[in-house]
């Protein structure tokens, strides 16, 4: 048994985006104010970036979609 | 009817229902060890989905989440960001793990080592310590069964009754429907889940302070630390954020429970569609810190923080939504409870039992031993859970800990060709030694790193070296094909030696 496939680098760099956001970053968004729809800044960051980790990993999807088309893989 | 028969009637209720479905899930089907296990490899989207949100969203979440809340503050937003990495993580490696699988028949986490590193004590020691790190998990699932079921009761229903009966029930649904069973029961767990958390969510903050706006303008004026980090604790801090979101996220998906799921998928693309979807069920744990944080204000000076959640909710609702809220807290143990053993069971007869004991066992034989330890699986942590209370959550740690000293075996095995068996079997035990010395020395966490990442590292670069040290050989029985889809077919493959500057690589090269 081998190695498989690598994911493509474009995919890749889509997938480090939350993890800088929600990981990486924490001493820029860490605090309270300003409190955004009555809820704390750090929290209220988080919630978002669930949501743009959802739309960012659609668009590793169709990057993957499009190489494995262009690959002729038939899954 | 008083307050604590309805919400016992409501919980019975709840839970006979889960325990029918899952029971129904499988009766009509032949049960043979694929279908036990991997669900015959055919779920498609929904059912994948509803597993997997089945297995993640455990009492940990229900209670643990707003307890960290309640308790500690600020740390507590690690939760919600390592559920999220830990799909972006699965993205790219379930798919993969998938595809050999279907190929060389694997139904366990235990079995992608021993087909990829060809190692049987490998294998053997992977399994071991991925029996070792469920105990603890799948003792704290009934600990928070007993909790939660006796405080929704009015302590109408006992601690210990309580375990007995939900333990008895979910043996029965894994014994007859296996896998199946766990995804349907899911699909009720996860509906009533949503509905409860949310409800609190919203109803609490609603309730004592008129809205979740004012109740958070009120917690950061009241307690202004506690919202940040590192809030009420002394040592978890930014550094601490980071390396517990990266351990948690890389290991994730390294419990035998949540990699074997992979297998049980139709394709690897239905695993990719999932990854992109499961992070919007993350969304329901802000409700429950919503609950958590208010709980602060409204039941303070609790000695313990995973009660908080409950508390508050009894103090605020009618006995019939606490009955729900019961039920669902019952039913969210039971589901990752029932996976778990199963897991367990098979890793034990099929990669344990079998290998070392009875090697002529045929699939039917494993199948039977495996519904055999369901039982006996389900007996013994039954006494764990009702003669040993403490120390749990340190215990659940090093399980953590434990099962991520998996990832460099599993990432470097996909995608590294020379990376050997004896230096990924180095770096484990490496790791695995060095967070157990660190967790029981209290030493975690390490200057502000999470210990359980210090050993990861640790085990890293072990592998790293150790695999740079041996020289690139052909061997026969592990033979290193390039190309992604054409890795059985070494027969038709002849070996071709290159020799770049850092020494020979051997490959096997198509020549078709």
């Amino acid at each position: 048994m081998g190695p498989v496939k690598k994911p493509s680098a474009r995919a890749l760099a889509l997938g480090l985006i939350p993890y800088a956001a929600m990981c990486l970053s924490v001493s820029l968004w860490d605090r309270i104010y300003p409190m955004l729809f009555g809820i704390p800044f750090n929290l209220f960051w988080l919630i978002s970036w669930i949501v743009l980790s959802a739309v960012c990993m659609r668009a590793a999807y169709w990057v993957e979609i499009a190489r494995e088309k262009k690959d002729g893989r038939t899954e | 009817m008083s307050p604590s028969a309805v919400s016992m009637t409501t919980i019975f209720a709840i839970v006979a229902i889960g325990a029918t479905i899952g029971i129904l899930a499988g009766v009509r089907r032949k049960m043979d060890l694929e279908q036990w296990t991997v669900g015959g490899r055919g779920f498609g989207a929904v059912l994948m989905y509803l597993l997997m949100a089945g297995e993640v969203y455990t009492t940990f979440a229900f209670l643990g989440a707003s307890g960290w809340a309640y308790s500690r503050g600020g740390p507590t937003l690690y939760i919600m960001a390592y559920l999220t990495l830990a799909y972006v993580v699965s993205f790219f490696m379930l798919p993969e793990i998938w595809e050999l699988g279907r190929k060389y028949g694997m139904q366990t986490q235990s079995d992608f080592f021993s087909v990829r590193y060809g190692n049987r004590y490998l294998a053997g020691f992977v399994c071991l310590v991925g029996i070792a790190s469920f105990i603890p998990y799948l003792q704290l699932q009934l600990t928070g069964l007993g909790i939660i079921v006796s405080i929704a009761s009015f302590d109408g229903i006992g601690r210990t009754p309580a375990m007995v009966i939900s333990v008895a029930l979910l043996a029965a649904f894994v014994f007859v429907s296996g896998v199946r069973a766990v995804a349907w029961v899911s699909v009720l767990k996860d509906v009533l889940m949503v509905v409860a958390a949310v409800t609190i969510g919203i109803g609490i903050p609603n309730i004592y302070f008129g809205g979740i706006g004012p109740m958070f303008a009120a917690l950061a004026h009241s307690h202004p630390a506690h919202l940040t980090m590192p809030g009420a604790t002394a040592s978890l801090g930014h550094t601490w954020y980071i390396s517990t979101v990266l351990l948690t996220s890389l290991g994730f998906y390294m419990w035998p429970h949540t990699f074997g799921a992979a297998f049980t998928a139709k394709s690897g693309d239905t695993l990719r569609r999932n990854a992109v979807v499961m992070p919007l069920y993350t969304l329901t744990l802000a409700f429950i810190l919503f609950a958590g944080f208010t709980a602060v204000m409204v039941v303070p000076g609790l000695a313990n923080g995973d009660l908080a959640l409950l508390t508050v909710v009894r103090k605020s609702f009618p006995p019939w939504f606490l009955g729900v809220v019961g039920g669902a807290g019952a039913l969210t143990a039971m589901v990752p409870a029932s996976i778990f053993i199963l897991t367990a069971a098979t890793l034990f007869a099929k990669n344990l039992y079998r290998p070392i004991f009875a090697p002529s066992m045929t699939d039917d034989q494993v199948a039977k031993l495996a519904r055999v330890m369901v039982v006996a699986l389900g007996v013994v942590s039954l006494c764990l859970a009702i003669y040993t209370s403490t120390t749990l959550v340190s215990l659940l740690l090093i399980g953590y800990a434990g099962v991520t000293q998996f990832f460099p075996g599993v990432v470097l095995g996909l995608y590294w060709k020379r990376v050997t068996a004896s230096a990924v079997f180095a770096g484990m035990i490496a790791g695995v030694a060095a967070s157990i010395f660190l967790m029981l020395s209290h030493r975690d966490p390490l200057f502000g790193w999470s210990a359980g990442f210090v050993a990861l590292c640790l085990n890293f670069l072990i592998t790293i070296f150790l695999s740079l040290l041996t020289p690139a050989v052909c061997e026969a029985s592990q033979p290193r094909v390039r190309g992604s889809n054409s890795a059985p077919r070494s027969n038709s493959g002849r070996i071709v030696n290159r020799r770049p500057a850092t020494g020979s690589i051997c490959e096997l090269e198509d020549i078709q």
